[in-house]
């Protein structure tokens, strides 16, 4: 399942929170260039994992280590050091209510690069044009703009410094069918640009096809089925089909909505579905 | 309980320790501090006034009616323009901040906490005690003396009002009394209070917001701890500060 030498690994993590075990015996890696997306259900772990490389939380056994070493062990500096090379796009999208969508993309580069004020714009611009976003945005605030708006506007916070890593958690949540197409677009354009690692926890399987070399899926705190993007609607593990048979919509294994479409595609629903 | 209020006061103190460490410590964002400065000083002084006016007016009568059952009552003056100083003031500005701005404070960094905001801050590498607590510590420890000295003149005026223009006293008599009682220690002492309370009324609103779990339930109730900590460590810290202070 590891390879050799890999950007990032999760090695037999466990968390607790209180008596309820969230992850036990947690461990995957991702290979420098990759793209891993970490399916399964609410509840069962996927923001933990991605709090913990992120050295948010601790874990109560195991390690996380990136380029080898243990994120636990980074002092406050090591730390601040470490995540200039990561890039991050939240759930929510985490924008800073009280700045301009200009100022959030610039955040990193202004208070904790000290790139001056001209050349941090310019460069937040620059982000902003990447992720399709017009100019007359930059001035805005983050609770003018629609959901999708603030997503790429996290995203482009989170490329702005064109990072080594990026995480991304639940990239879709809460967005219409068209704008998710668009951020999963986006996200796999972007990624690619970089040329970065990438990891993402969702549970939106057209997602998890579209920005994911491979995934893994998360079931009771450990991952039950790993593989590559186009074998997951034929992975012959039980909990893969009882998380995509699940699935309220009525769509089925191998239903040509999950399919990757190609490009410009009208998000069509499917000609059989009930 | 015993040991919840020890864990709790171990909590408070490591987070104040952290939160001093960031003030001091480079680097800082004069422009976070600037603006605080204005949420926290310049933005209080129409409430810190008000309620300065009427306490200094209000003591002002009372003062007079008690004064009189001693024959006192000439030395309202020089009592209002005491406890205005010394107490009601720093007091009063410092209580009406511990609604207004440990409030906000604590509704502020809930909001952020529970959006992950100060996690994607983190991630920015920036430390949210350097960018969100340490520049309200400071522009409260600054503030809230500016605002005290605001609040001690609008007092004694409010009690001048009350004397020339309900009692008939003597407008220059008046101020000349005050003047002559007043020795500066009465306000620097006033002063010292005021800057403790500064850092009461950030630190619990920092304290409550930053560590707010539960969604907005969570921050309403950030909130409401912040200003009912914030107002009873005033009342405690007003008594031990008054005790050393007076001491001959």
């Amino acid at each position: 399942m590891n390879s050799a030498s890999p950007k990032l690994r999760w090695r037999d993590i466990s968390k607790r929170f209180g008596e309820t075990s969230v992850l036990d015996g947690f461990d995957v890696s991702v290979a420098a260039g990759q793209s891993l997306v970490i399916i399964g259900g609410s509840g069962q772990g996927k923001s933990v994992a991605i709090r913990l490389a992120l050295g948010l939380i601790g874990a109560d056994a195991g390690s996380v280590e990136l380029d080898g070493e243990d994120v636990s062990r980074f002092g406050a500096r090591v730390r601040r050091e470490a995540f200039r090379r990561i890039g991050v796009l939240f759930q929510g999208a985490a924008l800073f209510d009280s700045l301009t969508v200009w100022e959030n993309v610039a955040f990193r580069l202004l208070n904790a690069d000290g790139v001056a004020q001209g050349n941090a714009k310019a460069q937040a611009l620059l982000a902003l044009e990447r992720v399709r976003l017009e100019e007359n945005v930059a001035d805005r605030y983050p609770a003018e703009l629609s959901g999708g708006m603030q997503k790429r506007v996290g995203l482009a916070r989170a490329i702005v410094a064109e990072p080594e890593i990026l995480f991304f958690d639940e990239p879709t949540t809460g967005l219409d069918p068209v704008t998710a197409r668009a951020i999963n677009e986006l996200i796999v354009d972007q990624v690619k640009r970089l040329g970065c690692t990438a990891v993402s926890i969702t549970h939106d399987l057209s997602c998890a096809q579209t920005i994911g070399d491979e995934i893994a899926m998360l079931h009771a705190g450990r991952i039950v089925w790993r593989g590559s993007a186009q074998e997951l609607f034929r992975t012959g593990n039980a909990h893969v089909e009882a998380f995509i048979d699940a699935r309220p919509t009525g769509i089925r294994r191998q239903d040509t909505f999950l399919a990757p479409l190609p490009p410009q595609t009208p998000f069509a629903a499917p000609p059989d579905r009930p | 309980m015993t040991l919840r209020a020890a864990n709790r006061t171990g909590a408070v103190t490591l987070f104040a320790g952290r939160a001093v460490a960031a003030v001091f410590t480079p680097p800082w964002f004069h422009r976070q501090i600037l603006r605080q400065m204005l949420a926290i000083g310049f933005f209080s002084v129409p409430v810190v006034g008000l309620t300065a006016l009427f306490t200094g007016a209000a003591l002002a009568l009372n003062i007079f009616s008690g004064g009189g059952r001693l024959n006192a009552e000439q030395v309202m003056p020089q009592i209002v323009a005491l406890g205005i100083t010394r107490e009601l003031g720093p007091v009063l500005a410092a209580l009406m901040l511990s609604g207004r701005v440990s409030g906000a404070i604590a509704a502020e960094l809930g909001a952020m906490r529970a959006s992950e905001q100060i996690d994607a801050m983190l991630t920015l590498s920036t430390d949210p005690f350097r960018y969100l607590v340490a520049p309200r510590l400071i522009a409260a420890v600054i503030a809230v003396p500016l605002l005290t000295l605001v609040a001690d003149t609008i007092g004694v005026a409010g009690g001048w009002l009350v004397g020339v223009r309900v009692l008939d006293l003597n407008p220059i008599v008046y101020v000349r009394n005050t003047l002559a009682f007043l020795v500066p220690w009465d306000v620097v002492s006033g002063l010292v209070k005021a800057t403790a309370f500064g850092f009461i009324v950030a630190l619990m609103g920092c304290y409550h917001g930053y560590t707010a779990s539960g969604g907005a339930r969570g921050v309403g109730r950030a909130t409401t701890n912040a200003v009912v900590s914030a107002a009873i460590l005033i009342f405690f810290v007003d008594y031990l500060l008054t005790f050393l202070l007076s001491r001959p």
